[in-house]
């Protein structure tokens, strides 16, 4: 068995084109990634840039064109359907949106009863387990019988952080799972997800666009763009001196909360655009250009 | 940790919990109960027809032919002396038996097939679309008549084949409604969880298809029951067996001698039609949440027009205990309590605060554009001392995007779809600054290239759905400028844009506001934006301002909790995760 | 756009194929059997067979249908049973007949409904309510039974029309106009509400959006904002309506002309299907499905020119 809970090697996934003729849309180019277990693997990328997707296809819920996702050792990227949901117990997910993760016209006990239900696991255990999992998450256990539409966005992320525990798994994907929460309530979840990983070893790929939060909680970092990994390594060394043109570009684009220090940070990314467009001029046209936009207005 | 021990408690019902307590709302509907009632009694009485009614349905006593109503008969008797009263008792088992027969055939089949297609999409889905598509395309009354010359008059193939024809609009809807559950997240998280498909479609899929279908159920029980008579009634029925639609017909070839005939079969198709409607109707409206009322603005009585004082430090806008509200059912909800707020000619605002706060409501109301059912509750908007809410919105128009501009968030839907960029930049120059459409059309070209749209004459051309997200933005800031506002009024600006297209239109926002020194008001959630753009800030907490001031001061020494609260949780950047360790490997 | 409208008229084609080739197949599974129904039951064996050969049935199905569309593609349906009149002929003057009562219905439904559409989503308030009302009482009665109300209080009763009977425009166009404003009325009437329930639907719906906060924003008149903006965005979804709302009048308009005695395409498919005139229901159910291709046809165009993204993928 490899030292590695999951590895994805030269994972491509495309989607269908719009027209008959038209060619498929490339999402991922031959991404190569690893999580070890207990490991929080930050994925940083901006919108376009595959970090759902790649999310999704650990899942097995975004199909896989080539390449291979290795869990402990097994390729679970072209996996039957049924095989696939034995795995199920292995590998969780906790969602963006707390809004629509959880079926509104279901009680939080039976949303969080379904996997173990699913599972053949006795009624009595279960219940038992659904506690437990309250506990966990810290939410009041008159919760179970109530419907999600009763509790605040941050209580809601909570439900669907216990159900991705439910089964125990050892890798949970976190796709953008503190982005529709609002500031306060988004630092108290983060702050259950590095607890919950320290007592249970759970590992994680940690998906977000905000680069503070994947700084807060990651032990190695991947920064996706256009689907390719631009740069991979560890937190530290990614979020403080980025080697990448884009990475340094992305670090330098976000505004620092405390107006003298942000006055400093706009002066330097003006500086860094002038560097890189020259760089870019005489690299000849176009190497690392975005967008059709100039860098400033 | 409040936040994980308080509930609040929603008013509104989303469609999906509200099945199981669907027939307890339909009885709170004294039409749908009505409705209900009378159907029942119309089901009842042909069921007993046997027991109820006073002779059989072919009973033909000639000599009483086209009788009025008299205490044997009490509905009188039609062309051939027949009791009516007795021939609609026992025509009713006839029509509502065979529109029964349709409504199961088209729920049958389309509801299953539905599923399928919605659920597994594929070749079935393409098929099924496809043969409902064709089901669609031709009137039902011509397939049914064509039908008629190959199988004959039996009135239950007629009803069958109809429940077929039906079930294309069965299909479209269960479909759709599949379609919309099958991406939901819920539906990922559980096959993420190994729920089998089957157990995904019982456990998820079937409580949201399931009130649509009720619904459908009685909508196309009244047509059914409206077609099986209209066959009847141009003679296209089954002539051995008594129906509403008959007793029709036989009215209506006797409708000089005995107009009343055409009236009691009339008259009860059209009510069970009618019920069945009804019924549709206030299941539709149990599921979906009406009733939300408008909030009366207070008589302005006493502070008319303006307070005048010197224009000189007047300031640009000035907001005095500014109230907003919205009708909710039961009663009216106020978000906003009463904000003061100033804003001086180039001087940049932050109006910060998280979701809920009241922050865009407050922008909404400061323009006069707040959402049906809300409204200016109380306070005033004063524009260079003269306010705006008692304002005639002609006046207030002309205002707008003229002197007061507005940045919205999100970039892609505000655009009008169906319009040009160009198009949509020349409109409002040629409103307020009466140009010509030259003069408009070069204008525009001109706003575009200097917000940083490389290919102006091209983005003119374009539709919005044409460009990308930060494009988008910067049209719309275009458009905003148009006609050098005094004011910008921007909410959110960057939220919907990634990090480097955020940082690209903020410095656009800056240069624009040196330039043409506009006062902003900087609606965010974003403490960097602050920090970034701003001069002053402002914090708001649910519909109050808890704390303003100077930018660097609130900044360094945030004097209130929740202002500190706030600064407490933005995470710090020099707060690195300590360095993995490996532990021995769980399970 | 233009490859948009040929894939559209291909599909349409393909299903107008379908839709014939199934109705064909129908209709004529059952073999010589139509010839006896012709005949009657009392015919003898070798009159039944005779007539069977005289029309062709004795042939293999494959055959007869192969012949009959090489026939259809040269424009000719075959002959009726009965009048030994070419269906093509016999479709055409009564469709005529049919296509004027339902365009002129659904044109006065459409622009009855987007007026009162457009002040009900505005205003709201009790005209709202009385359109919903209407809409409600409109879909739930059956159009005969509006016509048989309308036939006794405005002709019978008031004697402002006749009852029934039609007039034909080049005999007398007041008199046609007459003879077609009650049926015309009828349909119009049990549809109208309905249709103005969906344009003040989809122009609340539009009128929802963000882009028209923004529009407002701008300083435009409240006018420009809904009718210019608005209404065009809400067309789309309301021009489906039209599309549904024709079939749906061609559908009512069978009984309609039945009931009124009016000499249309509905009374011949009624006539000719108590008959078993097979050929000319079969012609009738593709001249009907052509017609109403050409419609959606027409209304994919004018969806087109209100949706800049339909025109351009």
């Amino acid at each position: 068995m490899s030292e590695n809970l999951i590895e994805v090697r030269d994972l491509v996934v495309e989607y269908p084109g719009k027209g008959r003729r038209s060619a498929p849309l490339r999402v991922l180019k031959e991404v190569s990634l690893d999580i070890r277990p207990g490991e929080c693997v930050g994925l940083v990328g901006e919108s376009g840039s595959g970090k759902t997707t790649l999310g999704r296809a650990i899942l097995g819920l975004a199909p896989v064109t080539g390449g291979q996702i290795r869990y402990r050792g097994q390729d679970i990227a072209h996996m039957h359907r049924s095989q696939r949901r034995a795995m199920g117990s292995e590998i969780q997910v906790v969602f963006q949106d707390p809004y629509t993760s959880l079926n509104p016209s279901m009680t939080i006990g039976d949303i969080l009863a379904e996997p173990l239900t699913a599972r053949r696991v006795p009624k009595a255990q279960a219940r038992e387990r659904v506690k437990e999992l309250l506990d966990q998450v810290r939410l009041p256990s008159d919760a179970l019988t109530r419907l999600p539409r009763e509790f605040s966005g941050g209580q809601r992320q909570r439900v669907a952080i216990a159900r991705a525990l439910a089964l125990e798994p050892s890798l949970i994907i976190c796709d953008e799972p503190v982005s529709a929460l609002d500031l306060s309530t988004q630092q108290r979840v983060l702050d259950l997800f590095v607890e919950i990983q320290e007592r249970t070893g759970v590992a994680y790929l940690f998906i977000t666009h905000d680069l503070a939060v994947v700084r807060n909680v990651s032990h190695r970092v991947a920064v996706l763009y256009r689907g390719d990994i631009v740069e991979w390594g560890d937190a530290a060394q990614v979020t403080s001196t980025p080697e990448h043109p884009y990475t340094q570009r992305l670090w330098m684009a976000a505004p620092v909360p405390d107006p003298d220090a942000q006055e400093v940070r706009r002066a330097q990314r003006l500086r860094l655009l002038a560097q890189q467009a020259e760089l870019d001029e005489q690299a000849g046209a176009g190497a690392g250009a975005d967008e059709a936009l100039p860098r400033s207005a | 940790m409040s936040e994980a021990l308080t509930t609040q408690s929603a008013p509104a019902a989303d469609p999906e919990t509200a099945v199981p307590s669907l027939g307890r709302r339909l009885l709170k509907d004294p039409l749908g109960v009505g409705a209900l009632g009378f159907l029942l009694l119309v089901v009842l009485a042909a069921v007993f027809a046997g027991v109820i009614a006073p002779y059989g349905w072919n009973d033909q006593v000639l000599a009483d032919a086209l009788q009025g109503p008299s205490s044997t008969h009490p509905l009188g008797t039609d062309g051939a002396g027949r009791d009516v009263l007795s021939f609609l008792l026992y025509g009713g088992r006839f029509s509502l038996a065979s529109a029964a027969l349709a409504v199961v055939v088209a729920v049958g089949l389309g509801a299953v097939s539905g599923l399928i297609a919605g659920y597994f999409g594929r070749w079935f889905d393409s098929l099924g679309s496809w043969a409902a598509n064709i089901l669609l395309a031709l009137p039902a009354m011509i397939v049914l008549l064509a039908a008629r010359s190959v199988v004959g008059p039996s009135a239950w193939w007629a009803m069958g084949i109809f429940g077929v024809i039906l079930s294309a609009s069965v299909f479209r809807l269960v479909r759709a409604a599949v379609q919309g559950v099958r991406n939901e997240l819920y539906v990922d998280a559980a096959r993420v969880s190994g729920l089998s498909d089957v157990r995904i479609i019982f456990r998820h899929v079937l409580r949201v298809v399931r009130a649509p279908i009720i619904i459908q159920v009685a909508s196309i029980a009244s047509v059914a029951i409206a077609v099986q008579a209209g066959l009847e009634f141009i003679g296209m029925g089954d002539p051995e067996i008594p129906s509403w639609g008959k007793a029709l017909n036989n009215g209506f070839t006797k409708i000089y001698q005995q107009p009343m005939l055409v009236l009691w079969p009339g008259l009860l198709i059209a009510l069970t039609c009618l019920a069945l409607t009804l019924i549709a109707n206030a299941l539709r409206d149990a599921l979906e949440n009406t009733g939300a009322t408008q909030p009366k603005a207070p008589g302005h009585a006493g502070t008319p027009g303006a307070t005048q004082s010197s224009v000189e430090d007047v300031p640009l806008l000035e907001v005095h205990g500014l109230r907003i509200a919205y009708g909710v059912p039961g009663g009216v909800k106020e978000v906003v309590h009463g904000i003061d707020l100033d804003v001086r000619a180039g001087e940049v605002l932050g109006l910060i605060g998280e979701s809920g706060s009241g922050k865009t409501q407050t922008a909404f109301g400061i323009m006069g554009l707040l959402p049906v059912g809300g409204g200016i509750t109380g306070g005033r908007v004063l524009w260079h001392g003269e306010d705006l809410v008692s304002k005639p919105a002609k006046e207030l128009a002309a205002l707008r995007g003229n002197k007061i501009a507005y940045i919205p968030q999100e970039p892609m839907s505000n655009l009008d779809p169906s319009f040009t960029i160009g198009y949509q930049l020349v409109e409002p120059l040629r409103q307020h600054l009466r140009m010509s459409r030259a003069q408009a059309r070069e204008r525009a070209r001109e706003l575009l290239a200097r917000v940083g749209i490389p290919d102006p004459a091209r983005t003119m051309r374009s539709y919005p759905h044409e460009v990308s997200g930060g494009m988008a933005q910067r049209v719309l800031i275009a458009g905003a400028i148009s006609c050098e506002p005094e004011l910008l009024i921007a909410d959110e600006p960057t939220t919907a844009l990634d990090v480097t297209v955020q940082a690209d239109i903020l410095e656009l926002l800056r240069s624009l506001q040196q330039d043409l020194q506009m006062g902003v008001i900087l609606v965010t959630h974003n403490f960097g934006v602050v920090a970034d753009l701003c001069d002053r800030v402002a914090v708001m907490q649910e519909g109050l301002i808890v704390e303003r001031g100077d930018i660097r001061e609130v900044f360094a020494d945030p004097q209130h909790p929740y202002t500190r609260q706030l600064f407490d949780a933005i995470l710090s950047e020099d707060d690195v995760r300590p360095a993995y360790v490996a532990r021995e490997m769980a399970r | 756009m233009l490859s948009f409208l040929v894939r559209r008229l291909l599909s349409g084609i393909a299903m107008l194929a379908v839709i014939s080739t199934l109705a064909y197949l129908l209709m004529f599974m059952t073999g010589t059997d139509i010839a006896r129904n012709l005949l009657g039951q009392n015919a003898s064996e070798e009159a039944v067979a005779a007539r069977a050969a005289q029309l062709g049935l004795d042939q293999p199905l494959l055959t007869r249908y192969v012949d009959w569309v090489s026939g259809a593609l040269h424009g000719d349906l075959g002959t009726s049973w009965f009048s030994s009149v070419p269906v093509t002929e016999l479709v055409g003057q009564r469709l005529g007949v049919t296509l004027s009562l339902v365009f002129l219905s659904t044109f006065f439904a459409a622009l009855v409904a987007v007026i009162v559409g457009v002040i009900a989503a505005v205003h709201r308030g009790w005209i709202d309510r009385g359109l919903q009302v209407g809409s409600i009482v409109g879909a739930a009665i059956p159009n005969y039974l509006v016509a048989l109300v309308l036939v006794i209080v405005l002709a019978i009763q008031l004697k402002w029309f006749e009852p029934t009977g039609y007039t034909r425009p080049q005999d007398s166009i007041s008199g046609w106009l007459m003879s077609i404003t009650l049926p015309v009325l009828a349909l119009v009437v049990t549809t109208v509400a309905g249709v103005a329930q969906q344009v003040r639907g989809s122009l609340i719906d539009a009128l929802r959006q963000d882009y028209v906060r923004t529009l407002r924003s701008r300083g435009l008149p409240e006018w420009r904002v809904v009718l210019l903006h608005a209404l065009r965005n809400a067309a789309g979804p309301a021009l489906s309506v039209l599309a549904l709302l024709f079939v749906g009048l061609l559908g009512g308009a069978v009984i309609i002309e039945q009931l009124f005695a009016i000499p249309g395409a509905g009374s011949l498919a009624i006539s000719s299907t108590s008959q078993g005139d097979i050929p000319v229901v079969m012609g009738l159910v593709v001249a009907i499905a052509v017609i109403v291709l050409v419609v959606n046809l027409v209304i994919d165009i004018l969806q087109g020119w209100f949706n800049p993204k339909v025109r351009i993928s």
